[in-house]
């Protein structure tokens, strides 16, 4: 079923639950525009990492309605999915690079998978490890790789394919301040050619040194907060709290 | 350049013990195939060779000399071959008796000097169609030559035949549970690998892997690994086979038939390799699917 045409992603009323455990996000709305950036903020344990499970489609949730595309995620057949996973980008926290894989294979990996030929592979990756800032670790194992050129593979693979929606949890989280605007800076690039981009982040003077809305969880609720919103005092401290 | 498989199945410790496993099972699964197909053949040249005979005992003379024998010999032969349905009444010869007895007695007992009251066999072709009454030659026979007696090895065809069966039967089940153990063993060496990959095959997932692409990783690797292990197993059963069938050829004894599997049976012990390649294919790219199905 396809609706809300527009929207990148819609959520209704979202809850979700691990096993019998205590709900960690309870009836989060939310609509992302096309070519929307925006930031996730929360305490550690606020549900920012759950809530992007259900954006990458890792998740279902307990409960609630998800559009991702335009698509309902709870009736699209399992078959369909991938498709739709294709236009998401996902830079993880943890980079999630493949040990045993070179640079260049671990940013290849969403074209392979996506059936890409090696000439379009041997095209376009090089070309996106060197715009990041990697041409000399191209044949580099991620172990012999930096915090911060991990990093970089891990967004070069977020977005070797284009997507429409590119995800990043703490993307910045281990890399020094002046990379870390290098990579919003990129972030924005992207932004700008219209890619829909979610930057969850602890970072308030990253979210305070640019102008975008911010998506606030706390005790497990969403807010949406305009552009330049200041933060709460002790914000962090008093969502962990509530969480308690 | 060829890049890296994305799931480094060939480093799992399974890849290590899955073909010796294989090669096992394959071995025994040869071993199991070779005795049906060896206990079928027998079936079918037993049967061929003792239906639609019989075989006419004479016993000897009363006064124990062989012209006496050779004479009631002769004139059941002569009511043999008037009888109707009879296609052929050929005595067996005494140098051929003395080769049947010689494990027994040792040779050259069916001598006058030694003059053992050793009988005389006719061995009877009947025509295939001929519904002969054994009962009532043996009657007429007796009628004119006394003490002759007539087998036409049903009784005893009928129990080996039965009891080469019930060995057929149980090699097959042989057969059968080591298909069902080379399952069991590629589910659990698949969940394994499975566990060990699963974040990556979670990371694949999400860049949009479709099922198939992570399943043809782990049907590719286990191809391999069953062609392994199944051509290693159908190579130590071919030794196996060859070395037992040497040993049988050895054995100088009537009451053993010669054994040889033909070109055909061959053919079926080296298929055992490529279903074991199957098997394991197939067992492992449904693992995979299920467990990948249970992925939201």
């Amino acid at each position: 079923m396809v609706l809300g045409g527009g929207d990148v992603i819609r959520f209704q009323n979202v809850g979700v639950r691990y096993g019998l455990g205590p709900e960690i996000l309870h009836d989060v709305s939310l609509r992302l525009e096309e070519g929307s950036f925006h930031f996730l903020t929360g305490a550690s344990g606020a549900g920012k990492s759950s809530l992007l499970r259900l954006m990458y489609l890792a998740n279902q949730p307990s409960r609630g309605l998800i559009s991702l595309f335009g698509h309902d995620i709870a009736t699209t057949p399992r078959r369909d999915l991938p498709s739709l996973r294709r236009q998401v980008g996902v830079v993880f926290q943890d980079f999630r690079l493949i040990d045993h894989l070179t640079a260049m294979e671990n940013v290849a990996l969403p074209l392979r998978v996506a059936g890409a030929s090696e000439e379009q592979v041997r095209e376009h990756v090089p070309e996106l490890l060197n715009w990041v800032g990697l041409s000399d670790q191209i044949d580099a194992r991620p172990s012999t790789l930096s915090g911060g050129q991990k990093q970089r593979v891990a967004i070069a693979r977020a977005i070797i394919a284009r997507p429409k929606l590119l995800l990043a949890d703490e993307p910045t989280g281990n890399v020094d301040d002046h990379i870390a605007i290098r990579l919003m800076h990129l972030f924005e690039e992207l932004n700008k050619i219209g890619t829909t981009v979610v930057v969850a982040t602890h970072n308030k003077a990253l979210v305070t040194g640019f102008a975008h809305p911010r998506l606030h969880l706390a005790n497990g609720e969403l807010s949406v907060l305009k552009a330049g919103a200041p933060f709460a005092e002790n914000e962090d401290e008093a969502d962990a709290e509530g969480l308690r | 350049m060829r890049s890296a498989p994305v799931l480094p199945l060939t480093r799992d410790a399974s890849s290590r013990f899955l073909p010796w496993l294989i090669a096992f099972m394959v071995w025994l699964a040869a071993m199991a195939l070779a005795a049906v197909l060896v206990l079928s053949s027998f079936s079918n040249q037993w049967r061929n060779d003792l239906t639609g005979t019989l075989t006419v005992q004479i016993a000897t003379a009363p006064d124990g000399q062989l012209a006496t024998t050779e004479r009631r010999l002769n004139r059941a032969l002569d009511i043999l071959r008037k009888s109707p349905g009879v296609k052929t009444a050929k005595p067996v010869p005494l140098k051929k008796i003395s080769e049947l007895l010689a494990p027994w007695l040792g040779r050259d007992v069916v001598t006058e000097t030694l003059g053992l009251p050793i009988p005389r066999l006719i061995d009877v072709k009947v025509h295939p169609e001929a519904n002969i009454d054994v009962a009532a030659l043996w009657e007429r026979l007796n009628k004119e030559v006394d003490g002759t007696q007539v087998d036409d090895h049903g009784a005893w065809l009928d129990k080996l035949i039965a009891l080469a069966g019930a060995v057929e039967a149980i090699a097959l089940a042989v057969l059968a549970l080591i298909s069902i153990a080379a399952i069991a063993t590629v589910v659990f060496a698949t969940r394994t690998s499975l566990t060990i990959h699963r974040d990556v095959i979670e990371l694949l997932h999400v860049i949009g892997a479709k099922d198939a692409y992570v399943a043809d990783q782990f049907h590719w690797h286990a191809l391999n690994l069953g062609l392994k292990g199944g051509l290693a197993g159908v190579f130590l059963a071919t030794a196996t086979l060859l070395g037992l069938g040497s040993m049988w050829t050895g054995v100088e004894s009537s009451l053993l038939p010669p054994v040889s599997l033909n070109i055909w049976q061959w053919a079926c012990v080296f298929a055992v390799a490529l279903a074991a390649a199957g098997i394991s294919t197939v067992t492992a790219r449904v693992t995979v699917l299920r467990a990948l199905g249970r992925m939201p």
